[in-house]
């Protein structure tokens, strides 16, 4: 293989004039940060919301979540992305939608990303959720009703608090795929840390240098993410049950 | 907001379906195969016995299962003209084309996550059963092909669609590479008769109906096969 390496590249001014490559690749994982972060928090918020929704008694709640998991899970991310960015602004009232598409070069694409990996994470966190509750003795919901609890009492004190330590080892790795679908912000237009890497590829011709930094950065998030949630999982293991008892750990 | 026409879809129908479904739909089923036979290669290797073998399948499986698909998309569209040129003996990068540069990506990298599945399906075969066959003097390999991976495979088999699912969903992202893909063909119709909105609105239908319809099936599939254990 004759290829020319070349890693000083990132030494050089890069070309958009904001400081050396090693500078584009900064900005670009801090973006990679932001979107997977923000989507994440919303996603869970959403997620552990539809999750329970689908496991009350109440038919009407059950099938609006059902559809809820269905509509995001079924349509790819990049599709769903390219929905919120070229289809809703159009679809909202035109005052609204010119609003949008007046906001600031990368706010205008964080945004949509943001939102639409938001949703389409929501609804396999939705799924985990619904299997923690699930996996949950039948008995513990009827002992806390007929201790007076009533449902929502019931999912606050004594279901939730199990049913969420279980889900944590499924929500950490959907968590790192949160983090590796953040990089389909890059198709609107968003400089994450994929785009960094092929914005230095452009300009510099250095392809190998500048996929192999992304790359190490990206996994060594990974570890570190990994890591913080083992750390958790300890911190939050009831004794006796979650983590350990179900045989997670050997 | 003006008026919405989907009329586009009516006119272009032949192109977004024949050309661009028909090249996801390829690309699905051409990776899917690939990628079962390498990930169950790469699975083995995990389980075998000598050392340098299963920590080196295992790194390749954590590497490729640590970063996105769009990094590793662009990292084989550049590696594979190289590697080409090595395999060859060139003395020039290898021009491949852009439909065989996304073959062998997506290969490459379903196979890492076809190999965990594999993995685990070898796994919940129970140890009985091997060594019931070895004691019944077959040899290690025979046991693994008629025994051990027979079970595995379908206990497996509603995982290992589900992830087809996914790939067919990941198959959209080729739209990096300019390829007229389903949404890339729907993307170069929708520009240029200024109808993004309609094009979307239906690739997102057409999804969605696919996905759910195949989701479905595989519900179905699963319990069927869980009644046998």
């Amino acid at each position: 293989m004759n290829y020319p390496w070349n890693w000083s590249v990132f030494l050089q001014p890069s070309a958009d004039g904001n400081g050396t490559y090693l500078d584009t690749l900064i900005t670009g994982f801090g973006w990679t940060i932001g979107v997977a972060f923000s989507a994440w928090a919303l996603a869970l918020l959403l997620g552990v919301c539809v999750g329970i929704a689908r496991t009350v008694p109440h038919a009407g709640l059950q099938r609006a979540a059902a559809l809820w998991v269905d509509v995001f899970r079924n349509i790819p991310l990049l599709v769903q992305i390219f929905l919120w960015y070229f289809v809703v602004p159009e679809l909202l009232p035109a005052a609204w939608g010119s609003a949008i598409k007046q906001i600031q070069p990368p706010w205008g694409s964080f945004l949509p990303a943001t939102f639409g990996l938001a949703l389409f994470t929501s609804a396999r966190v939705a799924e985990q959720v619904r299997a923690g509750l699930e996996s949950l003795p039948r008995g513990q919901l009827q002992a806390a009703t007929a201790l007076g609890l009533t449902l929502p009492q019931a999912y606050r004190h004594v279901l939730l608090p199990m049913a969420l330590r279980i889900v944590v080892p499924p929500l950490t790795s959907e968590f790192l795929n949160t983090i590796k679908n953040s990089s389909v912000a890059l198709t609107v237009g968003l400089i994450e840390l994929t785009a960094a890497a092929r914005a230095i590829q452009e300009y510099s011709f250095q392809v190998f240098e500048a996929f192999t930094a992304a790359t190490i950065i990206y996994v060594v998030l990974n570890l570190m993410v990994v890591r913080l949630m083992r750390v958790l999982e300890h911190r939050l293991a009831v004794p006796g049950f979650s983590g350990q008892a179900l045989g997670q750990r050997s | 907001m003006d008026g919405l026409d989907f009329s586009v879809i009516g006119r272009s129908l032949g192109y977004l379906l024949g050309e661009g479904l028909v090249f996801s739909v390829t690309l699905t089923v051409m990776a899917a195969l690939g990628g079962v036979v390498l990930g169950t290669l790469l699975a083995l290797m995990r389980l075998s016995g000598n050392r340098w073998v299963s920590s080196a399948a295992g790194a390749y499986v954590n590497l490729i299962r640590a970063i996105p698909l769009l990094l590793v998309i662009f990292w084989f569209f550049f590696l594979v003209p190289f590697l080409g040129a090595w395999l060859l003996g060139a003395k020039e990068p290898v021009k491949v084309g852009a439909f065989w540069s996304s073959v062998i990506t997506f290969t490459m990298f379903e196979a890492a996550y076809f190999a965990e599945i594999v993995r685990a399906g070898i796994r919940s075969v129970p140890a009985g059963q091997t060594q019931a066959g070895l004691a019944l003097g077959l040899t290690q390999r025979q046991v693994m092909s008629q025994i051990v991976l027979p079970q595995a495979l379908r206990n497996m088999l509603p995982v290992l669609l589900s992830q087809v699912i996914v790939l067919f969903q990941d198959t959209s992202l080729v739209y990096v590479l300019s390829i007229t893909d389903f949404l890339g063909a729907a993307t170069k119709i929708g520009q240029r008769d200024g109808r993004l909105v309609e094009m979307y609105l239906f690739v997102a239908a057409v999804y969605f109906f696919i996905c759910y319809l195949l989701s479905w099936q595989v519900r179905k599939l699963q319990l069927r096969t869980a009644i046998v254990r």
